[in-house]
Formats: structure tokens, C-alpha cells, sequence
């Protein structure tokens, strides 16, 4: 980035960047260099900004009509529902909006599990998009609690009651969060509050990811240091925002499908209910991008343990870059790493399934045993695997597998030789 | 920095940082403390019930604070139930006795200690309450005996006003 020279064609240009350097700016991000050989899982960048942007202008909109008074909030958003011009519309996008935020959310992680995106140079790239799934995970609970419904209340009330097993002082936090002795009017205030806050810290922290991003440069399916600008690179503009822009209309066609086709069927009946204290509904489950943290938590059958796992499960990623011992970034070439990839897949997404069953029997145990192997993936497998696998010699350049059968891999042996 | 003599400068440094803490801790401490419950919420401390109407093995259910309290008019095989456990097959070892002094008469927060569901009433194991959320089961003196709930269903402060009134707070 320092090494970036650049001069605006015009005179008003020029001394408009002399003052201020925005066109060097916007010269850096049309340039730059990005790998060729980027396949689609390296649209979801763009689509979660555009995820992102959405929220907030939708919000926006939504916070003209919305009503943050225990009161009144469940009918204003039937309000918004029935009598403002398009709120059914604005409304729609923005509940499943989060839907869709959270389902290229995690895309992009395991994205970046797959292909080793998290190690060495990139460690701050990552713990930052940590940090924004967390801010993510606490905007989108707040959000649901908003329209005052019986999810919204109980969901609040579970939730917050999680602070609860902190051991002396965690029922004087719970009251503090509340702003009395349950979940109401001073809870739900100064959730609208935060709720409207948090995605402006998360466009903040966008700006660091992209900006510690820009630093090393895209990672690549093959997982190799490359030289930018070189001809292992293409300028971001335009080849990469085509190809982002048309995979965020694929992504826009699953959306519409969700808004205009089954607004409601990611959502919970009972939060169409107005919230009421004095019952629980029957079967209480969170949105389902935050179920597999839900079965984790009820895995564990003592209060605070099943709290201190529940975190854990989230944190652990923060730690992953050191978790991670192999120096290979991408799976392509770590042939064992790339099978328990696919079995901690899968063991999410059980996971997810049984955080929406009810805790007994066979469901449970299920659950401790995924439980138990998510845990082991990070703490011992990875650690091991990166001392023990054998893994494929990588290419040289990312232009050598794509030639396939070049000398380059007789090249490329002698040189690992080399450096043995 | 240890075999250096401290000078008037670090003096000076220190003491600006401690004022500056302190300063900066009693400006913080207001926008923290606002959180917490106001005047208007702490007003609504007591609330009388009227349970004349209630008859032995029915619960009423009333907020307090908002919070649901269980007044429940216990059956002699209740109560004969919750008195004859032992102490040691209990989570949280609690004597009926202490719990209901009164022993027709359970008043008690209707929110489980787990993660402050309202539990249901005549369900579970233990003929008391059962939890939907997350399967905890409370006895006929609202006792946990299973499930992920660490302690008993709480007891408030209540008397009874006159036969038929419970002030509960």
C-alpha cells in the first residue's frame, strides 16, 4: 500500500488529493491486486457488505414507525405491518435479512476454515470478523426482541438469564441489564437503543477487516504466498467486482425467494403472540443461525458449565490461527485435515438440528457427543494434524495446477529438497 | 527503571494518571448505575392477593414485579409428599417446613433458576412443576429434583395480611 503511487488525471483532482488523498484511495481499491484464481466462496465478502447495508437501511426506515415501549411495540409493528406504505415489505427484508446476513456469515467462515484463510499473516483479519460475528450475534437477539412478541420476551428472558450463572455477582448483572426484576419496559428501551447502535460498530470493524485485509492481500484456494501485482493477479476493478456482483444476484434471487415466497418460515409462530409474563410457550428455541450454540448449552447439564461451553464453542475461533499447528494454509493440499473439515461440518449442523429438538433421550445424547467432538476438533485434532499429516506438495505459483502436468512440479520437489 | 531514583517528573506522571482514573470512574459510574432499576420500579415493591376464592390443589398465579408468584393451596397428599423427602435425595436441601410455614399455603416465584422460564403446574416426575425450556422438574414444595435448574424455586418475603389476603413483598 505504501509502495502505491498515484496521480489524479486533473488539475481539480489533483489538488483535491493533495488535501485529502480519497482518490488514492479509490485508485488502491480499484487496483488492487487480487488472485486470479479466486473461485465464488470468495464472493461473500461483498455479498455480507451488501448484507450489512441492507440492515441498516432498512432499519433506518423501520425505526420511523416502530415504537420502543412494552406497550406499544407489538402493535406498532402490526402497524408496520398492515397500514404503512410497503412496511410489510421493509419489514420482511429486514427479519429475513438477518437470516441471509448470518447464512453467508457462515459461508465465509467456513470459507476460511477450508481454504487455512485465518493463519499467518492474516490472524488480525480474522480475529476481527470474529468480533463481528459476535457484535452480529448480539444484534440480531436484541432485534428479535424488539416486536415484543412471546419469543421476543422469553427469548430475552433466557438469554439474559444466561448472565445469571456467574457466580456472586451475576444475579446483580441481570438486574442491571433488565432495569428491574424481569424483562420489560427499561429492557426493551435500551435494547432499541443498542440494537440501532451495533451496526455502526460493525461497519466500523468492516472497514478494519477490509483495511487488514488490503495489508497481506487475499488468500487463495491453492493457499500460496503470491507476488502482487504479478500475473498471478487481476485488478479488483473490474474483474472481481463482476464476478462479486454476479454471485450477489444469485444470492439476491434466494433472498426474494425467502421475502416474497416464506417470509415467516424461518421465523416462530408463537412470536406473532403478543409477550406475556406469565407464560412460557411450550417450546422455546432461538433463530436457527443460533442453534448449534444453543444445543451445546444444553448439553451441558450443570448451569454454569453449560454458559462457560456455550461461550467457549465461540471464543475457541479467536484462538484457531494457534489451535492450528499445520503451516499448509489450504484444505486442497492437507488431504486428512480436508475429511475432519467435512465431519466438523457436519457435526455443526447437527448440532443446529438437535439445538431445535426438545433436550431428552436420544436427541441429548446426540447432542453431548457432538458437543464433545466440536471441542475435540479444535483442542486436539487440529494441534496434532499439523504436526502429523503428510501433506501434498503445493505448487509453485497458482498458474501451475491450472497448466497441469507442467515441469514445474519436478521444479517445485527439487526446491522443497533445496530447502530441506 | 528499578535502580533509578524516582524523580519530581514521575511523581507528577503518577499523579496525574490516579486523578485522571479517578475522574474518568466518577464520570462512568452515573451512565452505568442509570441501568439499573429506577425509582418507579422499586416503588412497586408490594402487591396484596386476595385468595379466598382458591380451593386445596389449585394455584393461582400473580405478577410481582413483574414476575409470576405461584400461590398454590396445597392437598393434604401434597404436602405429605413434599414432607416425607429426605434431605439427601435434594439438589438444594431445603425442609418443606421452612419453605411453606404455613402448610396449605406455597408462595413461591414461579421462575425456574435455570434460565427464568415459568415453569408449568401439575407436571413433571415429582407431581410439582416442570420446566418447558430446557426439562427442569420441581416438587409438590417446588424443590428441584431434576433437570439443569441449580437451585429451588426462590420464596419471596409474604405474610398474610387478614385469612384471606397474602401481601407478598
Amino acid at each position: 500500500m505504501s509502495d502505491h503511487e498515484y496521480t489524479p488525471k486533473s488539475k481539480a483532482g489533483k489538488w483535491f488529493n493533495d488535501r485529502l488523498p480519497l482518490l488514492t484511495l479509490a485508485n488502491h481499491l480499484t487496483d488492487y491486486p487480487t488472485p486470479k484464481n479466486l473461485n465464488y466462496w470468495w464472493t461473500f465478502g461483498g455479498i455480507l457488505t451488501f448484507c450489512l447495508i441492507t440492515q441498516i437501511v432498512t432499519g433506518l426506515t423501520l425505526a420511523m414507525h416502530y415504537i420502543a415501549h412494552a406497550d406499544m411495540a407489538f402493535e406498532s409493528v402490526e402497524h408496520i405491518m398492515r397500514d404503512v406504505n410497503y412496511g410489510w415489505l421493509i419489514r420482511y427484508i429486514h427479519a429475513n435479512g438477518a437470516s441471509m446476513f448470518f447464512l453467508a456469515v457462515y459461508i465465509h467462515i467456513f470459507r476460511s476454515l477450508f481454504y487455512g484463510s485465518y493463519k499467518s499473516p492474516r490472524e488480525i483479519i480474522w480475529i476481527i470478523g470474529i468480533i463481528i460475528y459476535l457484535l452480529m450475534m448480539a444484534a440480531a437477539f436484541m432485534g428479535y426482541v424488539l416486536p415484543w412478541g412471546q419469543m421476543s420476551f422469553w427469548g430475552a428472558t433466557v438469554i439474559t438469564n444466561l448472565f445469571s450463572a456467574i457466580p456472586l455477582v451475576g444475579e446483580g448483572i441481570v438486574t442491571w441489564l433488565w432495569g428491574g426484576y424481569s424483562v420489560d419496559n427499561p429492557t426493551l428501551t435500551r435494547f432499541f437503543t443498542l440494537h440501532y447502535l451495533i451496526p455502526f460498530l460493525i461497519l466500523g470493524l468492516v472497514v478494519l477487516h477490509i483495511w487488514a485485509l488490503h495489508v497481506p492481500g487475499n488468500n487463495n484456494p491453492v493457499g500460496i504466498d503470491i507476488k502482487k501485482p504479478s500475473k498471478d493477479t487481476v485488478p479488483f476493478h473490474p474483474y472481481i467486482v463482476i464476478k462479486d456482483g454476479f454471485a450477489l444476484l444469485m444470492f439476491m434471487i434466494v433472498f426474494a425467494f425467502f421475502v416474497f415466497y416464506a417470509p415467516n418460515i424461518l421465523g416462530h409462530a408463537d412470536n406473532y403472540i403478543e409477550a406475556n409474563p406469565l407464560v412460557t410457550p411450550a417450546h422455546i428455541v432461538p433463530e436457527w443461525y443460533l442453534l448449534p450454540f444453543y444445543a451445546i448449552l444444553r448439553s451441558v447439564p450443570d448451569k454454569l458449565l453449560g454458559v462457560v461451553a456455550m461461550l467457549s464453542a465461540i471464543l475457541i475461533l479467536a484462538v484457531l490461527p494457534w489451535l492450528d499447528t499445520s503451516k499448509i494454509r489450504s484444505a486442497v493440499f492437507r488431504p486428512l485435515y480436508k475429511q475432519f473439515y467435512w465431519i466438523l461440518v457436519a457435526d455443526v449442523l447437527i448440532l443446529g438440528y438437535m439445538g431445535a429438538m426438545p433436550a431428552e433421550g436420544l436427541y441429548l445424547l446426540i447432542a453431548r457427543v457432538a458437543t464433545a467432538y466440536y471441542f475435540l476438533h479444535f483442542l486436539v485434532i487440529l494441534p496434532v494434524l499439523g504436526l502429523k499429516e503428510r501433506t501434498i506438495p503445493l505448487p509453485l505459483s497458482i498458474t501451475e495446477p491450472v497448466l497441469g502436468g507442467s515441469p514445474n512440479m519436478a521444479m517445485a520437489k527439487k526446491k522443497e529438497s533445496k530447502l530441506e | 527503571m528499578s535502580d533509578k531514583k524516582p524523580k519530581r517528573r514521575d511523581f507528577l506522571f503518577t499523579a496525574s494518571y490516579a486523578v485522571g482514573a479517578v475522574g474518568a470512574a466518577a464520570v462512568v459510574w452515573p451512565l452505568v448505575d442509570q441501568m439499573n432499576p429506577d425509582a418507579s420500579v422499586k416503588a412497586l415493591a408490594s402487591t396484596e392477593v386476595d385468595v379466598s376464592s382458591l380451593t386445596p390443589g389449585n394455584t393461582i398465579t400473580v405478577l410481582w414485579r413483574g414476575k409470576p408468584v405461584f400461590i398454590r393451596r396445597r392437598t393434604q397428599e401434597e404436602i405429605a409428599e413434599a414432607r416425607s423427602v429426605k434431605m439427601e435425595d435434594l439438589i438444594h436441601p431445603e425442609k418443606d417446613e421452612d419453605r411453606a410455614k404455613n402448610p396449605e399455603w406455597l408462595v413461591m416465584l414461579g421462575v425456574c433458576t435455570h434460565l427464568g422460564c415459568v415453569p408449568l403446574n401439575d407436571k413433571g416426575d415429582y407431581d410439582g412443576w416442570f420446566c418447558p425450556c430446557h426439562g427442569s422438574h420441581y416438587d409438590t414444595s417446588g424443590r428441584i429434583r431434576k433437570g439443569p435448574a441449580p437451585w429451588n424455586m426462590e420464596i419471596p418475603k409474604y405474610e398474610f395480611v387478614n385469612a384471606n389476603t397474602i401481601k407478598i413483598g
